[in-house]
């Protein structure tokens, strides 16, 4: 398997908003938790939403996928009915009143040696007419970072807003800026450059 | 926070006369502003597939747009593969909204049918779609819409299913209602079905609406008219489709979805993952 695109023989179907009332509909009972709280390797996620003049996002709902910690891509179905000892990389959390995200999950490994760990991340909002994706590197391995083909295409004061935050207690902190100062960096791939 | 905190968003105040709280604009003002952007993109001779995020007709995406282009990564190894989803996640019966609440809900039961496909035409197998809408009546099960429509206590608007082998979907529905929103003065949104679709590579994700064919409330719609491209907004409408219609029993449609290429050089054995 390589990275080559593939040449799309049918246009894509456009993507919508997904509006004010997904509440009800997506996010399910321990979406937010890759892992039970009190997991020995738990780690927090978490971080608000903002819009163009700083306001908390309060109607926005956020997805992971990521490696598990050693690095393999998980293959396992459950995400939706979590078992509580299957690892399935994906998770879903709307934010709350004002605007902040929890996950707990753990921290990916790198999946190839030397490569910079990181997490992506699917945003959805209402008023957001298509998803939005990035990524959340973990800040430890200076190096890896250093090596980063992406971070290294982006400008000192854009590529930190990639670089999730490790507070004291271990969390690590990620706000998403949809617009403005330190707009986070959003992501396009080839197959969505046809 | 109240919704009067809020500004123009798709909840409903039921006020019929324009009040203080009611959206300035006029479906003529956001008409002008529709048709001046798709002039602008008709001249342009541009090819457009996507919606536009800055769209300023839609006016809860004026600050919830990125300014910057959207950044080139080439994918990574995790960004190759998609979570999975099997019977453990998903009750067959889950694709089935008349039949959740133990009594018949209002309405035009309808049964909507299709295959995922990626951008070279490869069925996408065994993979979450989920759907969610208002009723027949134009109202959701949430509590933050107030569109004083009746709320369906046999309908909850919410289904999920996994594909076939073919790529395959189905469900059985009520055909949901247009409804209003607060964009601008007397906005009404064209009934559509919320859908949530993964791929085989995590960045395939996407939510989109589908419609029904021959709305009246396209043109006037600036969510649908985001897409900037006729042929393009054609491609969430979905066909009425006689033979999935049933015998005194239901009415067919059918909607395909492609969702963007995979970035994978596929392999014989990776087709049949």
């Amino acid at each position: 398997m390589s990275e080559t695109p593939a040449t799309p023989a049918l246009p894509a179907t456009p993507g919508q908003t997904i509006g004010p009332f997904f509440g009800y509909a997506l996010p399910y009972d321990k979406g937010e938790l890759l892992v039970p709280l009190g997991h020995p390797q738990a780690v927090r996620l978490h971080g608000t939403v903002t819009d163009g003049h700083g306001e908390h996002v309060p109607d926005a709902m956020l997805e992971i996928w990521q490696a598990d910690g050693n690095g393999k891509v998980p293959t396992a179905t459950g995400s939706l009915v979590r078992d509580g000892y299957t690892f399935t990389g994906f998770g879903r959390a709307s934010v709350d009143n004002e605007g902040h995200y929890t996950f707990t999950t753990v921290d990916p490994g790198p999946t190839e040696p030397g490569k910079a760990p990181f997490i992506t991340l699917t945003i959805f909002a209402r008023g957001l007419l298509n998803r939005l994706f990035t990524r959340i590197y973990l800040p430890e391995d200076a190096e890896a970072l250093a090596g980063d083909p992406l971070l290294g295409s982006l400008p000192e004061d854009r590529r930190r807003t990639l670089i999730a935050e490790r507070e004291a207690d271990g969390s690590l902190r990620f706000d998403i800026r949809m617009q403005g100062e330190d707009e986070t960096v959003f992501l396009t791939y080839p197959n969505l450059e046809q | 926070m109240t919704d009067q905190d809020q500004g123009p968003e798709e909840s409903f105040v039921h006020l019929t006369p324009k009040g203080p709280d009611d959206a300035a604009d006029t479906q003529s003002d956001l008409d002008r502003e529709m048709a001046r952007i798709s002039e602008d993109y008709t001249a342009s001779g541009r090819t457009e597939t996507q919606p536009r995020l800055d769209y300023a007709p839609y006016r809860s995406s004026i600050l919830r747009h990125p300014t910057k282009d959207l950044h080139h990564a080439d994918p990574e190894t995790i960004e190759l593969h998609a979570p999975a989803f099997g019977e453990r996640d998903v009750h067959r019966l889950e694709s089935d909204l008349t039949i959740q609440s133990g009594g018949e809900p209002i309405g035009e039961r309808i049964k909507i049918r299709g295959r995922v496909l990626d951008g070279d035409g490869r069925p996408v197998r065994n993979q979450l779609v989920e759907i969610w809408q208002a009723n027949a009546a134009g109202r959701y099960i949430h509590k933050r819409d107030q569109h004083p429509a009746p709320i369906d206590p046999n309908f909850t608007g919410v289904g999920r299913c996994l594909t076939g082998d073919d790529g395959s979907y189905e469900f059985v529905t009520i055909k949901p209602g247009p409804y209003p929103w607060k964009n601008h003065h007397n906005a009404w949104r064209p009934a559509h079905v919320h859908f949530s679709l993964f791929g085989t590579d995590f960045t395939q994700r996407m939510i989109t609406q589908m419609y029904f064919p021959s709305d009246p409330l396209f043109a006037l719609d600036p969510i649908f008219q985001s897409i900037v491209d006729p042929k393009a907004r054609q491609r969430l409408v979905a066909e009425y489709d006689h033979d999935a219609s049933e015998h005194e029993w239901l009415l067919g449609y059918t909607w395909d979805i492609v969702l963007s290429g995979s970035n994978r050089t596929w392999t014989e054995g990776d087709s049949n993952v």
